[in-house]
């Protein structure tokens, strides 16, 4: 197969993929019983109906759905995703300073329990029969079948409240202004939703490792690098990895979409403001524009993740490269 | 050629395995797939060893390695130059004094270039490319991955892995299929001349005709045990030369000998009670042969067989 042509097919998936995630977004706001009216419009700051009137008007409420959605696709074509009915900012706006916010926690926790759950993969496996082996799995076995928002809960309980040492919520200091913030309090807060998304990543990457290094430590090419002198760690070192690391990184990269669904939990108990919360408050106030583009980024997003997976198969896998170079 | 002087390299007595079979539930139960064996082979010798599919060939050769999966259990002795080959010995002695030739090439890692795993933990790249030179294998190859490699390279691979190491006892596991008749015999004499350089070489084969030109002893296995180990000239004569039916029969199959087939098939390891394992497709058998609890390796005529009625 011809690198180009797969690039190309794998692009055209892309673009279908982003497509559906908007009509998707589209139809559901259409069917949703939310009106965004009554959730922008509350109790402390009652508007007259002149201003209700104007408001729709401004929003396009009473265009009819597919002359909005119109508007908005050409819009996009021009590299404007519209305003935020709620922030009434630009929704590029609120999706860059949010999704940095979410890109460093998801950045952090991918890193830590790939890292993590790859190394207790390993061990796991290299110690099998054993109890370190019992340990790893059942812990594993346990937190995969925790909620995130739970275990968030469990960690915002034990580090935030009992203990004290990190805050309780939101991404920066409260009352600090947004200039004033240092990379250092962002770190501070960072620390306990990264901690639980790590936490609940580590479990499916370390056992898919493990499953997989016994695989190879059963395989003959392990038999015969025993036979030819190697130990155990010789092995998991010239053989294992080598053979588990695609698979690991592929997996790695396609649980993006799941790490992005489990930081709007995480995100959530812990009131960080991230792209997960504002795409929950897009939600919860029907903000149309909004939850477009959280619904293109975050599918754009996804989409990379896998791209990136699919990509890296070639670099480490020769029977790809060598079939690919040689067509 | 052979020193008798010295311990034989390899001496193998009474060598049984089993494995620990863990059916559904937690019920287990014991399989026995090599039973009492007795084997030597001595420095300068090329011993083959023969014998269909399933009869424990390559178990065999796994045992003397110490390389058998974790629920095999080992009894019976083996010695290396006369030491008692325990696990540490073992882990001690495998590819530096013990190589082995696997049976095939899902024994090499796929997703290394077959160079630096011919060179292994010991080996250097000059002493890789001496060998490629000698098995002409182009230089280019150590550049390539297994699934890159013809059969008959992937053989030549496999038996360069052995040859780089020096060791003083080879096993080689079928070390031939796959490969032109030229590049066979190539082959072959290349264990030859390693036997007459004073190493000692098991060579399990399904080609009994190749081992004629180049073995000195041949031990036919049939299921799990030795039934004969007679020089190689009684092989070539063949018919009353050789003392156990089975090996005349496996003679007798051979294409220049009338190609006559054997008739019935080799009982599966679970399956065997008492007696003589080769009792349900012989002519010569008796009630003696079925009661006998085991029927132990004599000697009759310069070789071993395992025949109540042997001559
Ligand atoms: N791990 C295992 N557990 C249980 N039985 C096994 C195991 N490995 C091999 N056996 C059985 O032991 C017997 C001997 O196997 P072995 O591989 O030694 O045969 P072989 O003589 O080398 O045959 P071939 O000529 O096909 O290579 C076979 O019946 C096989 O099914
Ligand atoms: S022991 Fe009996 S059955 Fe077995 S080979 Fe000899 S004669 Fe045949
Ligand atoms: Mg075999």
């Amino acid at each position: 197969m011809h690198l180009a042509a797969y690039i190309g097919r794998t692009l055209i998936r892309g673009v279908g993929l982003l497509v559906a995630v908007v009509l998707v977004t589209f139809v559901l706001v259409q069917a949703s019983p939310i009106d965004p009216m009554e959730a922008y419009v509350t109790a402390e700051n009652p508007v007259s109906q002149e201003q209700r009137d104007a408001i729709a008007a401004y929003w396009g409420l009473n265009d009819p759905p597919l002359e909005r959605l119109e508007k908005w696709v050409s819009a996009l074509a021009h590299g404007d995703m519209g305003t935020s009915m709620y922030y009434r900012q630009p929704v590029t706006e609120v999706i860059r300073v949010h999704f940095m916010n979410s890109l460093m926690l998801m950045a952090v926790a991918w890193i830590l329990s790939g890292f993590f759950g790859f190394v207790l993969g390993v061990v796991a496996a290299a110690y099998q029969h054993t109890r370190v082996d019992k340990f790893i799995k059942v812990y594993c076995l346990l937190i995969a079948s925790a909620p995130t928002f739970w275990i968030g809960l469990l960690i915002l309980m034990v580090f935030a409240v009992w203990l004290g040492w990190f805050p309780l919520a939101l991404g920066t200091p409260i009352g600090k202004e947004a200039a004033a913030v240092t990379l250092g309090d962002r770190l501070y807060h960072l620390v306990l939703p990264a901690l639980t998304l790590s936490v609940t990543g580590i479990s499916q990457i370390a056992l898919h490792t493990r499953q997989k290094l016994i695989d190879v430590l059963n395989s003959d090419y392990a038999v015969f690098a025993a036979a030819r002198g190697e130990t155990k760690w010789q092995i998991v070192y010239h053989h294992g990895l080598r053979n588990i690391l695609l698979p690991a990184v592929t997996l790695q990269f396609g649980s993006i979409s799941e790490l992005f669904g489990g930081s709007v939990l995480a995100e959530t108990v812990f009131s960080y403001t991230g792209l997960g919360y504002v795409a929950v408050v897009a939600g919860t106030k029907l903000d149309l524009p909004l939850l477009l583009g959280i619904a293109l980024c975050s599918g754009f997003f996804v989409f990379v993740g896998n791209l990136t997976a699919n990509l890296l198969y070639p670099l480490i896998d020769p029977q790809i490269r060598e079939g690919m170079t040689h067509e | 050629m052979a020193n008798h002087d010295t311990a034989p390299v390899l001496d193998i007595q009474n060598l049984s395995v089993k494995f620990r079979m863990y059916d559904k539930g937690l019920r287990q139960s014991e399989l026995q797939v090599i039973s009492d064996i007795n084997l030597n082979i001595k420095a300068g010798e090329i011993v083959a060893v023969a014998g269909s599919s399933g009869s424990g060939k390559s178990l065999l050769a796994h045992a003397v390695l110490g390389i058998l999966p974790k629920n095999a259990m080992v009894s019976g002795s083996m010695k290396y130059c006369g030491t008692e080959l325990t696990p540490a010995v073992q882990a001690d002695l495998r590819g530096r004094d013990i190589a082995l030739v696997p049976q095939s090439v899902s024994y090499l890692d796929p997703l290394k270039k077959v160079g630096p795993q011919v060179q292994g933990l010991y080996g250097t790249k000059e002493q890789q490319s001496q060998v490629f030179n000698r098995f002409e294998l182009a230089e280019e190859t150590a550049e390539k991955y297994p699934f890159q490699l013809s059969g008959g390279m992937a053989r030549r691979i496999l038996v360069s892995t052995a040859v780089i190491s020096n060791a003083k006892l080879i096993i080689a596991d079928e070390p031939t299929p796959g490969l032109n008749p030229e590049i066979a015999e190539t082959t072959m004499k290349i264990f030859r001349d390693l036997a007459d350089e004073g190493k000692a070489v098991m060579l399990i084969t399904h080609d009994i005709d190749l081992a004629f030109l180049f073995a000195d002893r041949i031990a036919v296995f049939y299921a799990g045990t030795t039934v004969e180990i007679a020089p190689v000239a009684d092989f070539i004569r063949g018919g009353d030369a050789l003392r156990h039916p089975y090996s005349r029969a496996l003679w007798n199959a051979l294409p220049q000998n009338g190609f006559k087939p054997i008739a019935g098939g080799q009982p599966y390891a679970g399956n065997l009670q008492g007696g003589c394992p080769y009792a349900a497709r012989c002519s010569h058998c008796s009630t003696e042969c079925t009661t006998a609890k085991t029927i132990k390796m004599q000697t009759v005529r310069g070789g071993e067989v395992r025949c109540c009625h042997a001559t």
